[in-house]
């Protein structure tokens, strides 16, 4: 039942809602990342910069995993380093020989190609034989609800939709776990939220692990089955949340407001430890 | 709540649960945030007052450059310079247009003009291939690309007709010896153009690339080589003007008996003292060299306009 029904104080909600029963691996049907005390360091001797120190993470099978924090965190090397894009410095990944798809803040489509095209590219990528593209083609832009704008090129697409056709491309890759690295930041906030609704029913359908990065608590709040706070430069693992999937959420219902400000209290307070 | 998070100009329609994307009238809901309002509507190119005010537009400056240089030329003409207007060695331009149409007439300069081309064409494609297998070996090998970058751009300094000699020993007084110079001074705009696109593909469609799983030569063919187009377009566009160059001076030095050329209409204007023949080619030489830079830039705005790195209206 949704918290807001019962008329609770904002606070009492907000514990509601972070306070569930604190959920096994088991839960999720197994692991589908673990990051064990990785580390990356860019250069050497005095100039090093440690970008992410020892940190320890698992995604369960059908988890969505979001990663809040402030900049200069480590976010974005983390994902990398999950994508296979960069190496730990220590420590080890394992994706269990799951395929792992990555999207970006900037769609990052290729402006020479269609839509449908772009969609397409990454099955052909996979060797997916001529025949079944087309049609495969169709219903991922289907499912991101851009069926009639195959034909466009990225340019003639507003912002949202050009993010629809990355995740309708990342879900080509026919992969079981995709990583996000802010993938809504630049978008208005009625787009944003547009967006999270569909990330959500995508990834239900299709029992996606999802490992989400943002600056937003909201978003993670809204999003994630698991909040994870790092603390910066290092990038450490400070707290985590179970955000208990009670029913459907609003970005700006109380309840998430309340748990958002909870979270964001507790990272700016790891903020000023840290200067 | 519920307010708050019906789409812009979806006009008060209850906002479409996650589930219900089926049922009719959700698709425009769901897909249309605010940012919807990004895309422009298609402007219509049909109404026949906008073609004609387009055409107009891409006319005027062209008549007004010839009517320019027409009026230079008639200024040129009356102020008798040297006296040579009294001498009858300078001829206005009507005298002059008149000698040019009377050459069209005639079957030499034709004849002049397919040669001239079709050694052009012969040698920009040379170039292109020669230069096009460096650039693309070139910028796949970086400790190459570190040794060559210096010799490709320092012969790209080197004014290519310093290299007749050196080619007219070689090759003997022959068409070999022009081709020679023109792929030397084409080949190097031509591999720069691709090492310049090879280079600035961005790294984020790389990084793309890479975890949609392209590799090796899949990576060249779906995404470098795509992304290196327009640069490698206005290599290929400046490799032209080099080999036309190139080509012109080498008619003018390599006189080959029996190979008429408008290179050899020219020298033997010269030979004649016949300033008005003479013009008459250079008018023919510089209408080719126009042509063939406008079907550059018309490719190079297309591409660019595909990939909406061209707004409407905007000069190329």
């Amino acid at each position: 039942m949704n918290v807001l029904q019962r008329g609770a104080p904002a606070d009492r909600q907000a514990k509601a809602l972070l306070n569930g029963q604190r959920r096994d691996m088991a839960d999720w049907g197994g692991t589908a990342i673990r990051l064990t005390d990785i580390s990356k360091v860019y250069g050497r001797g005095q100039g090093a910069v440690h970008a992410v120190d020892r940190l320890s993470l698992t995604v369960g099978s059908g988890e969505f995993v979001c990663i809040v924090g402030a900049s200069g965190c480590g976010k974005s090397t983390l994902l990398s380093m999950v994508a296979g894009l960069d190496a730990p410095t220590a420590g080890s990944i394992d994706t269990h020989g799951r395929r792992v798809a990555i999207m970006f803040q900037e769609p990052a489509l290729f402006p020479w190609l269609t839509a449908g095209r772009n969609v397409d590219l990454a099955l052909r990528a996979l060797r997916v034989p001529k025949e079944q593209r087309d049609r495969r083609v169709a219903e991922l832009l289907e499912t991101v609800h851009l069926a009639e704008f195959a034909g466009k090129r990225p340019h003639e697409l507003s912002g949202g939709m050009r993010q629809r056709v990355a995740l309708a491309r990342a879900l080509a890759q026919d992969a079981d776990v995709l990583l996000m690295d802010e993938p809504f930041g630049a978008l208005d906030a009625m787009t944003r939220d547009l967006l999270h609704d569909e990330l959500e029913r995508i990834c239900a359908e299709r029992r996606l692990s999802v490992l989400f990065v943002t600056h937003n608590v909201r978003e993670a709040v809204r999003l994630g089955d698991r909040v994870v706070l790092l603390s910066s430069r290092p990038g450490r693992v400070i707290e985590e949340y179970d955000v208990p999937r009670t029913g459907p959420r609003r970005i700006d219902s109380a309840s998430v407001a309340g748990a958002a400000s909870m979270i964001t209290d507790r990272l700016r307070e790891e903020m000023r430890r840290h200067g | 709540m519920a307010s708050t998070r019906t789409p812009a100009g979806a006009g008060g329609r209850p906002p479409a649960a996650p589930s219900d994307a089926t049922q009719p009238g959700a698709e425009a809901s769901a897909i249309a945030g605010l940012d919807s309002l990004e895309i422009g509507l298609p402007s219509s190119g049909t109404e026949p007052g906008r073609i004609a005010r387009k055409a107009w537009s891409a006319t005027w400056p062209k008549l007004l450059a010839i009517a320019l240089v027409l009026g230079a030329w008639q200024l040129f003409y009356l102020s008798n310079f040297h006296g040579d207007t009294t001498s009858g060695l300078i001829k206005g331009p009507g005298a002059g247009l008149a000698n040019l149409w009377d050459q069209l007439q005639h079957a030499q300069l034709w004849q002049a003009i397919g040669t001239t081309v079709q050694t052009a064409v012969i040698g920009f494609l040379l170039a292109t291939a020669i230069g096009s297998a460096i650039g693309a070996i070139v910028s796949r090998i970086p400790p190459l690309r570190a040794a060559t970058g210096s010799i490709i751009s320092g012969l790209q300094t080197m004014p290519s007709i310093a290299w007749f000699p050196f080619a007219i020993i070689l090759f003997g007084t022959s068409v070999r010896a022009i081709l020679f110079v023109m792929v030397l001074g084409a080949a190097p705009s031509v591999a720069n153009g691709l090492i310049t696109g090879v280079d600035y593909t961005p790294p984020l469609l790389l990084r793309a690339g890479r975890t949609m799983g392209l590799r090796g030569v899949a990576l060249y063919r779906h995404l470098i080589l795509p992304a290196s187009l327009p640069a490698y377009l206005a290599g290929l566009k400046q490799g032209w003007a080099f080999a036309w160059r190139s080509l012109m001076a080498g008619e003018l030095l390599v006189i080959i008996i029996g190979h008429l050329s408008l290179g050899i209409l020219l020298n033997n204007a010269q030979d004649q003292q016949d300033l008005t023949g003479a013009i008459s080619i250079m008018i023919v030489i510089l209408v080719i060299g126009i042509v063939v830079d406008a079907i550059f830039t018309k490719a190079d705005r297309a591409v660019r306009t595909r990939r909406g790195l061209l707004t409407d209206g905007q000069p190329a």
